[in-house]
């Protein structure tokens, strides 16, 4: 993706009037230090006017352009949160059979007043963490580690949260020999399962199987500017038309976005974002997130597991869209959830 | 169809003779005869390469003649994003159907091996690539939920190269999920679950119930992985070792119980039914 540069911010393509306008307040804050004169007031308006150029530039982005943002270099990741949302954190680490995988983190943590396990994919915030967490495509012994702490939070009745955020599980030899598929698979099949609460959060990007991998429980939620799609905007338009640069295309056609998603009934709750994404304001972006994820927690956790269990699978049982009996013959209204 | 896929095979091979009665076989270059080569199941009878076969021949060759009976037939796919690529889905899916003669990619029902009944499904490489939407989901949710309300082992064989079909977008890797969690009900009620895995297995369908089974079987030198190989070589800018990705390669590295040659396919699961039995579970 490319970002410009300017002073210590990054700007999107589509950002171009609020990069111009960021560089005039800059402008006019030098000249006031330079030459000692006072601009406060050029300078309350200019900021003022800042805040609605941020709100026309975001109120009507593309599918496209949205991806762009959950992609924000940035964008608040998983131990971003970890640090605004949790307290007490004590990360549990290696999978006890190869190795320890940083693309997921995993730990014991409290939120508000709840102890959970934490779950989150972690990209990277910079050039070391990306190369420690493969910026952030999890290995079959990432997705090994999420199981056996889940299953340590199942023994002691700890609710378990998790944070998607991955463009896709490894993609090499490695991952390959070491059973990505089936590590993937097993985390589907015992999530569905598990004898405690779940609630999942889409924070950044949602990448195919390597998201939905941690991604099984009783609440989806997404962030505004988050994406979950079943293939990569780019892999998907390098299939259909052989090129990458069709992926704004495709991203459209693919129905990712999080007001999508809601509307099909994949995912819960769309989860609010400071004006311009979570990028503008971290601190709000977190609070906004942790009253999401402590309101959710409460609807479920006092349930029995039984019932719970019941219900998260109904959950899963009722996606997806076809035509049955009658209705396939004369090509009417479709069955099943989301129509 | 009585070809069971071969003959679509033959057709694209150029170098075929005009008459159909000769094909070239994909795995060493023999001219093989092409009704010799369908009576031994689609393999060669030079080098035992297996040519993909389509879903109702998979079920001849195994199931106990005349004993299937098909479940959930009449679930058929429509178009809830209307996406279209080169060509739309809707129309795609018509395509799919007319040259397969089946109205999705997966066939389910009960049968018997050996008289011994079981739940048994197929997914067909020739409908989309053996891909997984909404409707191929269902089917193998209610294929589970079936064994599972009769007490009966389940069966499934795989030939889903195409993965989770992203004309569906998130409604298709939602049945990941979904079968998934079906198979774990399967697991906790003791029901034997029994994948056997055909060229070629990949993606969304790999990383859900292809690689849940109790029992993973697999056919010689199918292709089976996550990522396939060409997108692993772009990716990483490595060149693959031989092999890398074929049954033995994964038998090797510990992911698949064993290797069964097709002739050897109905009397193994027979074999391994003995054993699974649902009846004796947790005694």
């Amino acid at each position: 993706m490319a970002l410009q540069q300017s002073g210590n911010a990054s700007y999107l393509p589509f950002e171009s009037e609020l990069q111009e306008h960021d560089r005039k307040i800059h402008e006019l804050e030098e000249l006031s230090r330079a030459n000692k004169m006072d601009f406060s007031e050029e300078l309350r308006v200019l900021r003022e006017r800042r805040g609605d150029i941020v709100r026309r530039t975001y109120a009507n982005l593309s599918p496209w352009e949205r991806i762009q943002v959950s992609r924000h270099e940035r964008r608040p990741q998983a131990r971003d949160y970890l640090d605004m949302i949790f307290t007490d954190f004590m990360e549990l680490s290696g999978d006890r059979m190869f190795a320890d995988d940083m693309a997921i983190v995993t730990g014991l943590a409290r939120l508000g007043d709840e102890r959970v396990m934490f779950v989150g994919q972690h990209k990277g915030r910079n050039v070391r963490e990306r190369h420690l967490t493969n910026a952030g495509s999890p290995h079959p012994e990432g997705y090994r580690k999420a199981m056996l702490k889940m299953r340590l939070a199942e023994r002691f009745g700890l609710p378990v949260v998790c944070l998607i955020d991955t463009k896709g599980a490894f993609p090499g030899t490695g991952a390959e020999e070491r059973g990505q598929a089936a590590a993937i698979a097993e985390n589907l099949r015992d999530m569905s399962v598990l004898r405690v609460p779940v609630v999942a959060a889409v924070i950044g990007e949602g990448g195919s199987g390597g998201a939905l991998g941690i991604g099984i429980g009783d609440r989806l939620l997404m962030m505004e500017y988050a994406y979950y799609s079943v293939i990569s905007p780019e892999g998907c338009a390098a299939i259909l038309w052989k090129s990458a640069a069709n992926a704004p295309e495709a991203a459209a056609a693919l129905k990712l976005t999080a007001g999508d998603l809601s509307e099909m009934k994949i995912i819960d709750e769309v989860v609010k974002e400071p004006a311009g994404g979570a990028h503008q304001d971290t601190k709000a972006a977190a609070e906004m997130l942790k009253a999401a994820l402590l309101r959710n927690l409460a609807e479920i956790k006092d349930q029995p597991i039984d019932r719970l269990l019941e219900e998260r699978y109904a959950r899963l049982r009722r996606h997806g869209v076809w035509l049955e009996g009658a209705q396939a013959g004369m090509g009417a209204a479709a069955g099943g959830a989301g129509k | 169809m009585a070809f069971g896929g071969l003959k679509r095979l033959a057709l694209r091979n150029k170098k075929i003779l005009p008459d159909g009665v000769f094909m070239k076989c994909e795995g060493c270059g023999a001219m093989i005869v092409m009704k010799e080569t369908e009576e031994r199941g689609g393999v060669c009878k030079e080098c035992n390469h297996h040519f993909r076969i389509n879903a109702r021949r998979r079920i001849e060759l195994t199931l106990d003649p005349g004993s299937f009976q098909e479940f959930f037939a009449d679930l058929q796919s429509c178009d809830p994003l209307k996406f279209s690529g080169k060509k739309p889905y809707a129309d795609r899916l018509k395509d799919s159907q007319s040259r397969s003669g089946l109205p999705e990619a997966a066939v389910t029902g009960l049968g018997k091996i050996e008289e011994r009944e079981l739940a048994f499904g197929v997914t067909d490489f020739f409908f989309m690539g053996g891909s997984m939407g909404s409707v191929v989901g269902e089917k193998l949710t209610r294929l589970c939920e079936l064994a599972l309300e009769r007490r009966l082992p389940c069966a499934v064989v795989c030939g889903s190269g195409g993965g989770a079909r992203m004309d569906e977008g998130m409604y298709s890797l939602m049945q990941m999920a979904k079968t998934s969690a079906a198979i774990a009900r399967l697991r906790e009620a003791s029901l034997p679950y029994i994948v056997v895995l055909t060229n070629s297995s990949y993606g969304g369908t790999m990383a859900s119930w292809a690689s849940l089974g109790d029992v993973i079987l697999a056919e010689p030198r199918a292709m089976l992985g996550f990522t396939g190989p060409r997108v692993i070589k772009e990716t990483l800018k490595v060149d693959l070792p031989p092999g890398f990705q074929e049954a033995e390669f994964m038998l090797r590295h510990g992911l698949i119980d064993m290797i069964v040659p097709r002739g050897k396919l109905r009397e193994t699961l027979s074999r391994l039914l003995v054993y699974l039995t649902p009846a004796r579970a947790g005694k």
